[in-house]
């Protein structure tokens, strides 16, 4: 038998890698031309590139910017490769606000925009100092008040009924959380009685803002809100109908079983158009709800109804002991929800939530089909419509395109620094 | 099986047991389904008593134990928890809840939240208790189970034998008069399975009620003062450890010790 025995006396220096395996070169070997036809496909990829670019760079830099109508683009261009951009700056107030919002009250969506930024910025960054979320608390009352203007006694009463609602929960769903739930919808309900009637009695003739009805929205302005909107409302009630689904009480469960699968199962322009025409039924028949109203409440049950589905497999994720560990330290079921199951059902949800949220936020440009003026319905509509840009559908769209992507890809990097920043294993 | 030894013998002098019930268990049964899992249960713990539960897959070990803080429902008879009893009433099931401390086979910690924040959420939350104090507490329990310098750290950072004993730690922040584990030290590699029965040794010495379903006899030995013998959903036999193993009555005892030690 050979002698197994080895000992090595003098341990191994470290030594560079060979030159093949670093810097550019190995990059390029490894990454394009490992093989021949990968090299085939690097160098058709780049021929195809190049196409696209040499067709679109010269449209794009060649392009017109300044005069007020197709033909006038015409004549400068003389049969030159360019875009008519000048559709965009001549018509940008319409693209962004519609047709219909006055001019010299554009400030006010603005602001409302800026203050998004800051009531956003404490649910989004939750390392924010939460005492911010005062702020994000009173914000959707600031923003309907700048937006639509009239009595700010308005919106004041809305939020007192709200504010009220709260505080008698508060005080009452420690001990009977049923209590606690009907005592707070019910004040609410009596304080916006009371302050419906206070803002009848003290309407002026002139308010401090001018009101601004909501047929008069439109532009990309219209889609910001209403996916705004309606993201942020369909996440809590998507949370609710997942929990929903869940109960352990049938009845509960049914209904959110139905409601699920009911709203899934219809396209979204049908319920736009219910929302158009039909859901005035509903409604008493004096009442006349707003169009815009309308449609947030339609786009809401439809996206929450895919976010509760999305929760649901956050939530059928979550190991059984999770659950166990709650109740045997003895927290309660909303507490149990509140630290334990949400966050972590919710964190595993995020890439099917942002994909909602993403899918919601394009699908704002559906109500141009029920005659609202969005981005895509002023493009459609009172734009190309028009004498001078009859026929400039690149720009036009390719400018729609652009908006809608920016806000989106900005939403999908978010999500994902957020999955990042929410690992907790292994860091 | 039982190959764990302990560095020093367990002290067995204020192990005392009181002649306070702690737990009443009266002609329980519990039904899965058509499955009749616990027949017949009667079982009274006293104050400061350390029991290990023992017996086959499948006897109904962690039903027992997760009964007696209702994790599970029993169908007929009666489980008084010092002095409350168990019914459908969520008050009472939240005050036995407050006195009863379970620790899992597989640890269940939070894993987003770090270790102290493991440690101080129920204190806060449902002791009501200020921030600090929880977490002056927290740290004293975490230091007790030798791990204070993870506290800042998650759960997913630390090996089972820590996360097991953060686990313990985490039970302890409720103050709880009974401790139940089940199984606590079956998913962990043999060299943190002495870590963490150290550190119940440690519980027990204190005067800690104990129910402890495990397969380490050495634990038994050392620290209880009564095994209890599960099989097909009934207590086969029970006795002091030192007759348990030596002297069992049963021929089901006889062959299931054949069969571990
Ligand atoms: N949730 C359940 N539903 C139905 N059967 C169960 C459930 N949990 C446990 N069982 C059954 O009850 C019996 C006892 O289980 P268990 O108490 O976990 O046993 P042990 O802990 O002694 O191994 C087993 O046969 C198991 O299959
Ligand atoms: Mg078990």
């Amino acid at each position: 038998m050979a002698d197994l025995s080895f000992v090595r006396s003098e341990m191994l220096p470290e030594r560079a890698p060979p030159a093949t395996e670093v810097g550019i070169v190995k990059w390029l070997r490894t990454n394009l031309f490992s093989t021949w036809p990968n090299a085939l496909l690097t160098i058709a990829a780049f021929y195809v590139i190049y196409l696209v670019l040499a067709g679109v760079l010269p449209w794009l830099f060649g392009g017109v910017w300044t005069t007020s109508s197709l033909s006038e683009c015409r004549e400068v261009l003389q049969g030159d490769v360019g875009g008519c951009f000048s559709v965009l700056t001549e018509r940008w107030n319409q693209l962004i606000y519609g047709f219909k919002y006055p001019t010299e009250l554009y400030w006010r969506p603005n602001l409302a925009l800026v203050l998004l930024a800051f009531a956003a910025a404490p649910v989004l960054f939750f390392d924010l100092p939460r005492k911010l979320l005062l702020f994000t608390a009173i914000y959707p009352f600031i923003a309907y008040w700048l937006v639509w203007g009239g009595p700010i006694g308005v919106p004041v009463t809305a939020f007192v009924g709200i504010l009220g609602a709260y505080l008698v929960f508060e005080r009452f769903s420690a001990s009977n959380f049923a209590l606690g739930a009907l005592g707070g919808v019910a004040a609410a309900f009596v304080l916006w009685f009371i302050g419906g009637y206070l803002v009848d009695m003290m309407a002026s003739e002139n308010p401090l803002l001018t009101p601004v009805a909501s047929r008069d929205l439109g532009g990309f302005m219209l889609n910001l809100m209403l996916g705004v909107t309606c993201v942020s409302l369909s996440i809590p009630l998507g949370i609710a109908l997942a929990l929903g689904r869940q109960s352990s009480m049938p009845l509960i469960k049914g209904v959110c079983v139905i409601f699920i699968e009911f709203i899934r199962g219809v396209p979204l322009i049908t319920l736009l158009f219910v929302a158009s025409v039909m859901l005035a039924y509903f409604f008493p028949p004096d009442a006349t709800v707003d169009l815009f109203l309308r449609v947030v409440i339609m786009i809401t049950l439809f996206s929450s109804a895919y976010i509760a589905e999305v929760i649901r497999g956050g939530l059928a994720a979550l190991p059984k002991g999770q659950y166990e560990a709650a109740d045997s330290l003895g927290l309660d079921y909303p507490q149990a929800m509140r630290f334990i199951i949400l966050p972590q059902a919710l964190k595993i949800s995020i890439p099917g939530i942002v994909n909602v949220a993403v899918g919601l936020f394009k699908d704002t440009t559906l109500v141009s089909v029920i005659s609202m003026f969005d981005l895509v319905g002023m493009i459609r509509g009172p734009i190309l419509a028009s004498q001078e840009w009859n026929g400039v559908y690149w720009e036009l769209l390719g400018f729609a395109a652009l908006l809608f992507f920016v806000v989106c890809y900005g939403i999908s990097q978010y999500s994902q620094w957020l999955e990042r920043r929410l690992r907790t294993d292994h860091r | 099986m039982s190959s764990i030894t302990f560095d020093h013998h367990a002290d067995r002098s204020k192990m005392a047991v009181s002649d306070e019930v702690a737990i009443e268990i009266r002609n329980m049964n519990k039904w899965y389904g058509s499955f009749h899992v616990l027949r017949d249960i009667d079982l009274t713990v006293y104050q400061g008593e350390r029991i290990v539960i023992a017996g086959p897959s499948g006897s109904g070990k962690s039903t027992l134990i997760r009964c007696i803080n209702r994790l599970e429902e029993h169908q007929e008879g009666q489980i008084i928890v010092d002095g409350t009893e168990l019914t459908s009433d969520l008050k009472n099931v939240d005050k036995v809840r407050s006195e009863v401390g379970m620790v899992f086979q597989h640890f269940n910690l939070f894993p987003h939240l770090t270790i102290l924040e493991n440690c101080t959420l129920a204190p806060i939350w449902v002791r009501k208790e200020p921030k600090k104090e929880a977490e002056e507490r927290a740290m004293h329990f975490l230091e007790k189970v030798k791990i204070p310098e993870q506290a800042h750290k998650y759960p997913g950072m630390l090996s089972g034998g820590q996360q097991q004993r953060v686990a313990i730690a985490r039970s302890l922040c409720m103050m709880p008069r009974i401790m139940l584990f089940d199984e606590p030290t079956s998913a962990l590699d043999p060299e943190m399975i002495k870590e963490v029965l150290e550190t119940m040794v440690e519980l027990a010495e204190e005067g800690m009620t104990m129910l402890c379903v495990t397969h380490e006899m050495g634990f038994a030995k050392e620290v209880a003062n009564r095994v209890i013998f599960m099989d097909a959903g009934q207590i086969v036999e029970q006795n002091e450890p030192e007759e348990f193993f030596n002297n069992p009555q049963s021929e089901r005892t006889k062959l299931f010790l054949s069969q571990i030690l």
